[in-house]
Order: structure tokens, then C-alpha cells, then sequence
């Protein structure tokens, strides 16, 4: 337990010194970020666009998936209620799709709790393959369209884009800013909250429930948190989503989507941030790389992910608390 | 009434399709603890390379028995080759690495297996040629029975026999009981893991192998996606009857099979599917261990 206590006060340490070094990279990095769509042209900024979005749904399922260790192969489902939020409220109701965005988000984060409430105790496997049915579901029931509000297999078509005062988001260039801004605040939040008691009660649980149990940590409510808050932020993508394409179909939302979102998880390292970046980059842009290649592309990437499995498991950046649980492990 | 049998009759026999894929399923979670996802692309193989065989070779020459008896055999002999092999690659090395990376990896193949079907075969549907001699029907009371609804059911029952007598009154059966039970104590006793997990992935693509072949030839047209329906459905089936539990999953799938054709009878088709992942969810949230209760004792 000390020997645990010590690595991690070192940890905050070398944080202090190493701050600025970092601030450089940090500051350099974001100024190639604000430069790179003046630069790149409209098709590499929606590119980019896509990327962040991305982002902010490997963020999402970090949270549930990479910081708490439950298995939710269904995360498409989420990104699906914040996308079909707001199309069906902007289409049908004509309610202003800026509004829309914080909506997405708690319906979605609603039905995250509502959803996962009843099988927040199931273990690993088993609530592996019930996200994945209710991502079935959800996506079943879309396209039968019980209630005539979601267009069948069709979808929604005649989303209006947000309006910010004057400014209508609506080419690239606006996107491409507008996600960097939420993709920063979601980032933000996410470090903060990695570092509180909420991140660190998260990790317990991941590590092991049962002694997390003992310790205090409500783990029912510390999991079904994980779940609203990341369904919750899947939404959000899923509105940003919906009015960049204005027009959403379940197509968008099947069982494969939940996988390569899972994947971008699992391959930049479980619980990592910056690993959730670099996993959406490389989900995102080997399939550009690969475009010469395209019937071979889903061929390569399957078998990428048996590689990975086997000779990085940790995947490409794994986070710095996990290397040092891990590194223990193999201690002693 | 009628629709009622009529629905029955198309359940069981779907029901034994789920029961032989659920049980590749159960055995290898009952052996390793993993969900094999790469295992319902393997029933989808074995459907087309019965379908390749039907149309590129003479078998079906051989007459109705003989055809189906050599077509069967040989889709089994050669998914069984493929089990062992995405064994020892996707697998093998991952023995000590945690839950996560054989799942993840059984993913990685599945997507590969798929999309090398894909291309292969082509994305369109393909239709197994029709087989004069298997193409009988009868009506007992009001209900259409085919022939090959008779075959599926009577194959499936006999397969399940043979592989319950195995599992329950063989020393390999009772060595994959022990392995199932505790792998470390049963390394101890003697048994050679490896070889037990071997054999669970010879045995459980055989069968998945059989289901595909006998679907080709029911329903007639076969599509490189749909390994990954039948296998969820099949992993229901395998939960249903508790997972790890071999005659569990003999009896979730023929129950899944007439659930879901009643629905679709009474209800509605289009809805089906969705019958099945909420009988799914009731039942881990009513029943977790499945109705004829887990075999594996889960350690904490």
C-alpha cells in the first residue's frame, strides 16, 4: 500500500517538473491544430471534423469502458439517441438545433441510466452481450419505425444546422472549430475528473470490485455514473453528428460501429485519454491510407486487431496509473 | 391451431440450428472463459464451402444419402482445420493475458473471416442449388412438414447425443468436465489442457459447420453476414440454458427457435429479433444463470 502511495506522489512530482516541457508541446500542438484547416483544404478538415467526433466517442465509452472496466459493446445505441434527439425534435418540433445540443446529451445520458440500471450488476461477458442486444434493439426498432417519428430504414432527412448568433455552422472550417472547442472541454473535464475521487473510485472498481466494495465505494452508483456520463457525451457527438450529415439512418448506428468504437478504446490503451486519440486516428486514418485498397481494408484491420492483441495488449498509449498497476503485478 | 404447429415445427427446426452453434459456444466459454465471436463466422464458412462443393464438384451425384452424408463431413473436417488454426493464432498466445484481449482478438477474426468471405464469395446473397431429391414435402394434420426440416431435426438430435454421451460417460469428457471446472487443477491431475481446448475447437466448428451446411440447404440463400446473426442468437440460447452447460444449450436453442417463431407468427416478423434480445435481457436480469443453471462456478 505505501510502496503504491509513493509511486504515486511520484507521479504528481515528475508532473511538476516535466509542466514546461509539456506546456511547449501542448502549445505547439494546438497551434497546428488551429493553423491546420486554413492549410489543409475542405476535405481534410472535414476529415478532421469526423476525427474529433470520433474523439468524442472514444471519450465517451473511456469512461465506461476504459476507467470502470464494464464492457459495453453497444455504445452506438447512445451516439443513436443523441443523433435521433435531435433530428426528431428540430424536424418535427422546429426546436433550434443549439439547443438541441445539451438536450441530446441528457436525453441520451437519461436513457443511459434508465437502460443500464437493471443490468449494471451483470458481470463482464454477460453485459458485453446485453449492450449489444440493446443496440440491436434500438437499432431494430428505428428502422421499424413503431411511432412514425424515426423514417424507417430511410432515417430523418432536413436537419437544420446550429445557428450561434449570426453564424450558421455549416462549412467545414465552423465544424472543424466546433468540435475542437467541445472536443477541449470534454478533454478538460475528463482530466479533472480522472484525478478526483469519482476517477480514482473508477479505477478501484476496474482493478477489483470486491475490494472497492469493502473500501466504501458505492460501486452500483460509481458504475451507473460512468454510464450516464458517457452515454451522456456519446449524445452529445451524436447531435454534433446529425447536423454536420442533416440526415441520420440507422445504417449509421449497427453493432459495427459499436465495435470500432470499442476498439479505439481497447487499441489506445484502457483508461487513456491521449491513448483514445491516438486510437481515432488510427481507426480514422488508416482506412484513408488504405483507400487503394479498399476490399482489403475491414480484411486488414481485423487482423491488426488479433496483432495487437497479442504483442501490445496494453494497447499504443497506455495510461500512466494502469502501467504502474500493471508494472506492480508483475513485481511480486 | 394449425399456425400454432405450423410455427412449431419451423421453430424446432431453426431451434436446432441455434443448438448446434450454441454449442461451440458453451463449450469454449465453459473450457476458457471466452466469448468465441470468431465462431459464428465459422458456421458461415462452413455454409458456403458446402455451397462450393454443391456447385463446383459432382457430390450431389452421389444421391440424396450419400451426397449430404460427404458434403456434411467434409464442411465439417475443414472448419474443424480453421478452429484449430484461429486457435493457435488468435488464442493460444493470449492464454495468460486477461479477459479482454481474447475477446477483442476473437473480434479482430471475426471481421476477418467475415470480409475474407466477402471476398471471396462476393456481398451478394448466394443460392445453394436446388436439390430435386431433398425437396419433399408432406402435410400431417394440416401441417407442411419438408423433408429437410425432418433432417435437420433428426442430424441435430443425433449429433447432441453423441456429444452429450462423450461429455458425460468418456475419460475425455470427464477430463473436459474437469478442465471446464478448474484448468490449474486439472493441469495437476494430468490432462493436458492445451489438448482439451484443442479438441473443444475441433468439436464446436464441426458442429457450427453442420448448422451452416443444413441452413444453405433449408433456406436456400446465404449471405457472408450471417454468421454474426445466428451467433447472437445462439449465444442467447447458450445463456438461456446457462452458459458452460452443455445439455443447456441443446434445450435454450430449440426453446429460443419456437419463441422466436411464435412471436413472429402471432406478432409480427419484423419484431423478432427484437423477441429474442428482450427474452435475452429479462432472463440475465430474472434468472443469471440461465434456466437449467450455470455449470461453471464463477470465482470471485
Amino acid at each position: 500500500m505505501t510502496a503504491g502511495k509513493g509511486r504515486l506522489a511520484m507521479e504528481g512530482v515528475s508532473d511538476a517538473k516535466e509542466f514546461p516541457r509539456r506546456g511547449l508541446i501542448y502549445g505547439a500542438l494546438l497551434l497546428v491544430l488551429l493553423i491546420f484547416p486554413f492549410k489543409a483544404g475542405p476535405y481534410w478538415t472535414d476529415v478532421a471534423t469526423f476525427f474529433g467526433i470520433y474523439v468524442l466517442l472514444g471519450l465517451s465509452l473511456n469512461i465506461i469502458v476504459g476507467e470502470v472496466g464494464l464492457f459495453n459493446m453497444g455504445h452506438a445505441a447512445f451516439y443513436a439517441l443523441g443523433a435521433y434527439t435531435t433530428a426528431i425534435l428540430n424536424t418535427v418540433c422546429g426546436i433550434p438545433t443549439i439547443w438541441l445540443l445539451p438536450v441530446s446529451g441528457i436525453v441520451a445520458g437519461g436513457f443511459g441510466y434508465i437502460l443500464t440500471r437493471p443490468i449494471i450488476h451483470l458481470r463482464g461477458d454477460y453485459l458485453l452481450i446485453v449492450t449489444i442486444g440493446l443496440n440491436e434493439i434500438l437499432r431494430i426498432t428505428l428502422i421499424n419505425d413503431p411511432w412514425g417519428l424515426t423514417g424507417g430504414p430511410n432515417g430523418v432527412l432536413g436537419i437544420k444546422r446550429m445557428r450561434l448568433g449570426s453564424l450558421v455552422i455549416s462549412r467545414p472550417i465552423h465544424f472543424y472549430f466546433f468540435v475542437l472547442i467541445i472536443s477541449i472541454l470534454a478533454i478538460f473535464v475528463l482530466l479533472r475528473l480522472q484525478r478526483s475521487r469519482i476517477g480514482r473510485a473508477w479505477n478501484y472498481i476496474r482493478e477489483d470490485e470486491v475490494a472497492a466494495e469493502a473500501m466504501g465505494i458505492d460501486v452500483r452508483s460509481m458504475k451507473l455514473l460512468a454510464f450516464v456520463l458517457g452515454a451522456g457525451l456519446a449524445g452529445i457527438a451524436g447531435s454534433i453528428y446529425a447536423t454536420k450529415m442533416m440526415i441520420i439512418s440507422p445504417e449509421s448506428f449497427t453493432f459495427w460501429e459499436s465495435v470500432v468504437l470499442f476498439t479505439i478504446v481497447i487499441l489506445g490503451g484502457m483508461g487513456s485519454i491521449p491513448g483514445v486519440i491516438v486510437g481515432s486516428a488510427v481507426m480514422m486514418i488508416l482506412p484513408e491510407l488504405l483507400r487503394n485498397f479498399m476490399q482489403y481494408r475491414m480484411l486488414f484491420f481485423g487482423a491488426a486487431m488479433v496483432v495487437m492483441m497479442v504483442f501490445r495488449p496494453q494497447g499504443l498509449w497506455p495510461s500512466k496509473r494502469w502501467q504502474l498497476e500493471m508494472g506492480r503485478e508483475t513485481e511480486e | 391451431m394449425e399456425l400454432f404447429l405450423e410455427q412449431l415445427v419451423n421453430g424446432l427446426t431453426v431451434g436446432s440450428v441455434y443448438s448446434l452453434v450454441a454449442l461451440g459456444y458453451t463449450m469454449v466459454y465453459g473450457v476458457m472463459r471466452l466469448i468465441n465471436f470468431a465462431h459464428g463466422e465459422l458456421f458461415m464458412l462452413g455454409s458456403y464451402f458446402g455451397f462450393t462443393l454443391l456447385v463446383s464438384t459432382n457430390i450431389g451425384a452421389l444421391g440424396a444419402g450419400w451426397g449430404l452424408i460427404v458434403i456434411v463431413l467434409m464442411a465439417a473436417g475443414a472448419m474443424a482445420l480453421l478452429g484449430i488454426l484461429v486457435e493457435r493464432v488468435a488464442y493460444a498466445p493470449l492464454r495468460e493475458s486477461g479477459r479482454l484481449a481474447p475477446v477483442v482478438s476473437a473480434l479482430g477474426v471475426s471481421i476477418f473471416l467475415q470480409n475474407a468471405a466477402m471476398l471471396i464469395w462476393g456481398s451478394r446473397y448466394r443460392a445453394y442449388p436446388v436439390w430435386a431429391a431433398l425437396d419433399r414435402r408432406w402435410q400431417v394434420g394440416g401441417v407442411h412438414i419438408t423433408l429437410m426440416q425432418v433432417i435437420i431435426l433428426g442430424v441435430s438430435i443425433v449429433l447432441m447425443l453423441l456429444l452429450y454421451f462423450i461429455i458425460q460417460r468418456t475419460t475425455l469428457g470427464a477430463a473436459i468436465r474437469a478442465t471446464a471446472i478448474d484448468q490449474d487443477t486439472a493441469r495437476l491431475m494430468g490432462i493436458d489442457v492445451n489438448a482439451i481446448i484443442r479438441f473443444i475447437f475441433i468439436i464446436g466448428p464441426a458442429l457450427g459447420a453442420v448448422a451452416g451446411v443444413m441452413v444453405g440447404l433449408y433456406y436456400r440463400q446465404i449471405h457472408f453476414t450471417m454468421g454474426w446473426t445466428y451467433s447472437l442468437k445462439a449465444f442467447t440460447a447458450a445463456i438461456m440454458g446457462g452458459i458452460g452447460n452443455i445439455p443447456g444449450a441443446m434445450v435454450g436453442g430449440m426453446l429460443l427457435g419456437i419463441l422466436e417463431m411464435l412471436g413472429a407468427g402471432y406478432i409480427s416478423a419484423a419484431w423478432k429479433d427484437v423477441f429474442v434480445f428482450i427474452i435475452l435481457i429479462a432472463l440475465l436480469i430474472l434468472r443469471p444463470t440461465g434456466l437449467l443453471g450455470e455449470r461453471v462456478a464463477e470465482k470471485v
